[in-house]
C-alpha cells in the first residue's frame, strides 16, 4: 500500500527556505551561548614521529588564554578503539595535520596568536604517503565501505580476454579529493562539571553533523558516558557530502577542551586548512578495467581491479569497483580491492563514495569499447543491459537505464554528435558530445523511529532526529507526514536536528527520505489506529522503521544517464561545459523542486571533479599542499552553464510505502565520465586520469 | 590592542571594543550575534562572508573592523526589511537558488551589490563594451556571482533567480 499522494509529487517550497535566505538560520557556530571560550588547534608538522617536546610557557603567558591542552594533561578517554578519535592520548604523530593539542582563550585573536607561539619539538621518523599499483605492501581488506566483499570472481576472465574478439585494456585514474562543504565543522561543546544526570545533560553539542545520533553514541563511548548523558543539537547544516556523516577528531578535541574550562561553551570551528587533514577525503584511486566482446559488442568479460590508499591508523576501504558487479550483462567478471595503509590522514566517505570514482573508469572504458566494436556508445550499452542482477541473480526491482539513455539521446539532440572524434570545429574551439551511465544503489538503514504528537486545533508534530544538509530533507519529510496524516501541509510541523528527538540513521548513502520517510509513515499509520481522525490534544504514538521484504528479494538500484557537451580551445586546451543533461529513474520524486536541486547540484560537483578538483599530497611532507580554495579548485558559478535533470515518472512498488530510491548521490556517479568522453569525442584524445586539465590536450 | 568603534548594522547602531585584529566577519558574529554572514574560508576565497559595506559588496573576512568606524553594514538578515524577504531573496525562494543555504547569505549581498554595479554601469571580465550601458545576461551574471562559491551546485538555481530580477 503506499500513501495517498496529495503534496507528496508536488514541488513545495523549502520549509527551511526563508529561514536560509535571511540569514537567521543558525548553524552549530551561530548558537549563542554565555561566556563562550575559543579554541585554536595545534596540528602536527610532520606526518609520522612522536612529539617530543612542547614549550608552551610564551603562549600560557598571553593574557586570555585559559589553557593550553596538549597530550600531557588531556583527559584520558574511555575507549580509544578509533584510533581516529583517540585525540591527545599519547605523543605519537600517524598524519601531517594530527592534532597535537589546542589552545583555549577568550577571544580567537588571542587563540590563534597563542597557538603561533607554542614550539613543538618532534623525533621524526620517515614516512610514507605515495600511493602507486606497484608498491609490494598492497593488501586485501577484510571487506569494503558497505559492507562489501573485497573481491568477486565470476568465470574466467582472463580465457574471455583471450578470447575477445574486442578488447579494453585501460588504466584509469582519480585523485585525492576532498568533501569541502561551504560550512566548515563545527562544535560548540559545553561539559557540565555537576553532572547534571538526570536533570540536565553532562555534555551537550552543538554540531554540524549528518547525524546527530551516531555522533552522540560515538562521544558516549569515547568519554565514558550513557547516550542519556550527551544531547547532540544540530537543525541547520552547511553541507556534508559525507564528511559530516560520522564524528571526527575535531568532535573529541572540543569536548576534552570543555573539560578542561568545565562549564564553559567552547566554540571549535576548524579553518578551511585544517578540513584537508581532520575532516575525511576521497582516497586516490587507480583502476584497470579490462573488457572483452565480440563483434557485435556483446560482452563477454568485464574485469575492474581498484587500488587505493588508506591511512595507518584506521582503515576505510572505498568500494570503488562494487558497482561494476550488476552493471552490465557480461558472464565472466571480476573485481577486486587493494589497500596500500600510508601515513596519510583518514579517508572517509565522500558523495558516493566508490560509484563516483569507479564509474569514471567504468564508463570512460564503455566509451572506448564503443569505439572499438564501431558501436555508439548508447547501443553499445543498451546490447548489454542485463535482465535480472548479474552478480545476485535476483530481478531488477525497476532497471530503466536503457529508457533513460534513449530519453535523454532524444532530450539532448545525441544524433547530432560527431560520429568522428576531433572533426567538429566552431571558431577556435572543438566540439563534442559525451555520455555515461550511472546508478546508485537503493539503500535503507534501519535503526529509525518517529514520533507523532496532536497539539490540537489541528496541528502535529512529528519528532524524528533527521538531518537536512541541504537535501531537502525537511521539506519532504513534512510532505511525507501531512499525506500520511491525511491533513494539510501546513498542519504539521517536523521537529529534526536533535539527539533529544527519537533516533534516526544518518543522512548519507541517499537513504533519509526512504529511512525516514517510511518510519514517519509508520509512525502516522499508528497514530490515526490508535487516536483515528479526532485526537485528543496530547495525544502521541510512534513507530520504528518497517521491514522491506522485498529488499531482501528485488536487486534495488536507480539508474542514470549522463549527457554532456563541451567545447575545447584548439590553441590554449581551455574546456567549457556548455550543456549537461541527466536523466534518472530513482523511483518515485517526493518533491520536484529539491530533486532537481539534488540532481544538478550532484552534477555541478562531477563537473567540477572531471576538470578541477585534485588534493596534491607533496610526498617529501606528507601534506595537502594545496589545502584552500585559491588552489584545491572547486566549480565556481561561470565554469557552470546549463545543467539539468529530468526523471522517469514511476514508482519503485518494491521501495517501501514511498515508492521512493534515493537521489542525493546518483547525480555525481558518471558525470566526470560523460564530460571524459565529450573531450574525447570533440578532441581525439583520451584522459584517463582526473581531472582533465588543458594542458593534457595541448598537442 | 583594543578600540572603541561603531557600527550602523541593518539599520542600527552598534557600539562594541575590539581588538584591533578582529575582522569586520568576526566583530559581526562573534561580539553582535550578527550571524547571517558566514565564515567559508577567512581568506577571501569563498564569499560566505559577503555584506554590503557602505551600499559595495565586500568579503568581510578581509577587512578590519577598526578600520570601519562609522560605517554602514547591510548583511542579509537586514535586507529583509521588518522580515520581509527583499526582492532578491525570494527569487533565490522562488528558483531554488539554495540547498543546504550557508553560502547564500553571501550569494544574496553579493548579488544585491552586483545589481547595483551593474545599474551604475560597471564592466566585467566578460563585457564587450566597456563604456556602454551593461546588459545583465547569464554570462554577466555567472561572472559577477563567481567570488561566492556554492558546494551544493545551487548556482544555475541562482543563475535563474537574478536572470528573473534583471528581467524585472
Ligand atoms: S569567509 Fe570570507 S571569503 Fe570566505
Ligand atoms: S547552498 Fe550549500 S553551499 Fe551553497
Amino acid at each position: 500500500m503506499t500513501v495517498q499522494d496529495r503534496v507528496v509529487g508536488t514541488p513545495s517550497p523549502r520549509v527551511d527556505g526563508r529561514a536560509k535566505v535571511t540569514g537567521i538560520a543558525a548553524y552549530a557556530y551561530d548558537r549563542p551561548v554565555d561566556d563562550p571560550v575559543y579554541a585554536h588547534p595545534l596540528q602536527a608538522t610532520i606526518a609520522r614521529g612522536r612529539v617530543a617536546a612542547i614549550d608552551d610557557v610564551a603562549a600560557a603567558g598571553v593574557k586570555g588564554v585559559l589553557a593550553v591542552v596538549t597530550h600531557r594533561d588531556a583527559a584520558r578517554l574511555a575507549d580509544t578503539e578509533d584510533a581516529e578519535l583517540s585525540v591527545l592520548q599519547s605523543d605519537e604523530v600517524a598524519f601531517r595535520g594530527q592534532f597535537i593539542g589546542v589552545v583555549l582563550a577568550e577571544t580567537p585573536e588571542i587563540a590563534r596568536h597563542a597557538a603561533g607561539l607554542v614550539r613543538v619539538e618532534y623525533d621524526e621518523e620517515p614516512h610514507d604517503t605515495e600511493l602507486r599499483a606497484d608498491r609490494t605492501d598492497l593488501y586485501a581488506p577484510e571487506q569494503v565501505n558497505g559492507g562489501f566483499a573485497t573481491d568477486t570472481d565470476e568465470g574466467d576472465v582472463d580465457a574471455a580476454m583471450a578470447a575477445a574478439a574486442v578488447t579494453v585494456d585501460e588504466i584509469y585514474t582519480t585523485p585525492m579529493e576532498h568533501n569541502n562543504p561551504m560550512e566548515p565543522h563545527s562544535t560548540v561543546a559545553i561539559w557540565n562539571p555537576g553532572g547534571g544526570f538526570p536533570e540536565a545533560p553532562r555534555l551537550t553539542l552543538f554540531d554540524s553533523t549528518q547525524s546527530v545520533h551516531s555522533v552522540r553514541s560515538t562521544l558516549a563511548r569515547v568519554f565514558g558516558l550513557r547516550p542519556e548523558q550527551v544531547r547532540v543539537v544540530s537543525p541547520y547544516v552547511g553541507g556534508g557530502f559525507g564528511s559530516k556523516g560520522m564524528a571526527h577528531a575535531h568532535n573529541v578535541l572540543a569536548v576534552l577542551a570543555a573539560r578542561a574550562v568545565a562549564g564553559r561553551p567552547v566554540k571549535l570551528a576548524l579553518t578551511r586548512h585544517q578540513m584537508f587533514s581532520l575532516a575525511g577525503h576521497r582516497t586516490p584511486t587507480i583502476q584497470r578495467v579490462r573488457l572483452g566482446a565480440d563483434e557485435a559488442g556483446r560482452m563477454t568479460a568485464v574485469a575492474h581491479e581498484a587500488v587505493e590508499h588508506t591511512s595507518k591508523i584506521k582503515e576505510f576501504a572505498e568500494q570503488t569497483a562494487v558497482g561494476t558487479r550488476m552493471m552490465y550483462a557480461a558472464p565472466n567478471r571480476r573485481t577486486s580491492h587493494r589497500v596500500a595503509a600510508l601515513d596519510v590522514p583518514v579517508p572517509s566517505w565522500m558523495r558516493a563514495p566508490g560509484e563516483a570514482p569507479g564509474f569514471f573508469g567504468l564508463e570512460v572504458a564503455m566509451d572506448e569499447l564503443a569505439a572499438a566494436c564501431g558501436l555508439d556508445p548508447i547501443e553499445l550499452r543498451a546490447r548489454n543491459d542485463p535482465r535480472s542482477d548479474p552478480e545476485s541473480g535476483r530481478p531488477w526491482s525497476g532497471r530503466h537505464l536503457v529508457r533513460c539513455l534513449r530519453e535523454g539521446a532524444a532530450r539532448f539532440g545525441w544524433e547530432d554528435r560527431p560520429v568522428v572524434p576531433g572533426t567538429r570545429r566552431r571558431g577556435r574551439e572543438l566540439v563534442g558530445m559525451g555520455v555515461a551511465s550511472s546508478t546508485y544503489p537503493y539503500y535503507r538503514f534501519p535503526g529509525s523511529r518517529a514520533v507523532v504528537a496532536y497539539g490540537g486545533r489541528g496541528r502535529y508534530t512529528v519528532r524524528i532526529g533527521a538531518a537536512d544538509i541541504g537535501t531537502g530533507a525537511w521539506t519532504v519529510l513534512t510532505q511525507i507526514a501531512a499525506d500520511a496524516l491525511g491533513c494539510p501541509l501546513g498542519a504539521v510541523s517536523v521537529e529534526i536536528g536533535d539527539s533529544g528527538l527519537p533516533s534516526a540513521t544518518v543522512a548519507g548513502g541517499s537513504s533519509g527520505t526512504t529511512s525516514w520517510g517510511s518510519t514517519i509513515v509508520a509512525a502516522c499509520r499508528s497514530f490515526r489506529r490508535v487516536y483515528g481522525d479526532d485526537p485528543p490534544p496530547g495525544a502521541e504514538a510512534g513507530d520504528d522503521m518497517p521491514e522491506n521484504p522485498d529488499a531482501e528479494r528485488y536487486s534495488m538500484h536507480s539508474f542514470g544517464a549522463q549527457f554532456a557537451e563541451v567545447r575545447v580551445d584548439a590553441d590554449t586546451g581551455e574546456i567549457r561545459v556548455p550543456r549537461m543533461l541527466g536523466v534518472f529513474s530513482v523511483g518515485r520524486v517526493i518533491n520536484p523542486r529539491t530533486a532537481r536541486s539534488q540532481f544538478i547540484g550532484g552534477m555541478t560537483m562531477g563537473l567540477s571533479m572531471a576538470l578541477l578538483e585534485r588534493s596534491v599530497l607533496d610526498h617529501r611532507t606528507g601534506h595537502v599542499i594545496n589545502h584552500d580554495f585559491a588552489e584545491y579548485l572547486i566549480a565556481t558559478n561561470a565554469d557552470v552553464m546549463d545543467v539539468d535533470a529530468v526523471w522517469l515518472d514511476e514508482e519503485d512498488v518494491h521501495a517501501g510505502p514511498l515508492g521512493a530510491r534515493g537521489i542525493g548521490e546518483i547525480g555525481i556517479v558518471g558525470a566526470a565520465a560523460a564530460i571524459a568522453n565529450a573531450v574525447h569525442n570533440a578532441t581525439g584524445i583520451r584522459v584517463r586520469d582526473l581531472p582533465i586539465t588543458p594542458d593534457l590536450l595541448l598537442r | 590592542m583594543d578600540a572603541r568603534i561603531t557600527l550602523r548594522v541593518d539599520g542600527r547602531d552598534r557600539s562594541l571594543t575590539v581588538d584591533t585584529r578582529t575582522t569586520l566577519l568576526d566583530a559581526l558574529r562573534d561580539h553582535l550575534s550578527v550571524t547571517s554572514p558566514k565564515k567559508g574560508c577567512d581568506h577571501g576565497q569563498c564569499g560566505a562572508c559577503t555584506v554590503l559595506l557602505d551600499g559595495r559588496r565586500v568579503v568581510s573576512c578581509l577587512t578590519f573592523a577598526v578600520a570601519h568606524d562609522g560605517a554602514d553594514v547591510t548583511t542579509a538578515e537586514g535586507l529583509a526589511e521588518g522580515g520581509e524577504p527583499h526582492p532578491v531573496q525570494r527569487a533565490f525562494l522562488e528558483q531554488d537558488g539554495f540547498q543546504c543555504g550557508f553560502c547564500t547569505p553571501g550569494q544574496i549581498c553579493s548579488a544585491v551589490g552586483m545589481l547595483e554595479e551593474v545599474k551604475a554601469g560597471h564592466p566585467s571580465h566578460v563585457t564587450d563594451d566597456l563604456t556602454g550601458p551593461v546588459t545583465l545576461d547569464d554570462e554577466e551574471i555567472r561572472e559577477r556571482l563567481s567570488g561566492n562559491l556554492c558546494r551544493c551546485g545551487a548556482y544555475v538555481n541562482i543563475v535563474a533567480a537574478l536572470r528573473e530580477e534583471a528581467d524585472s
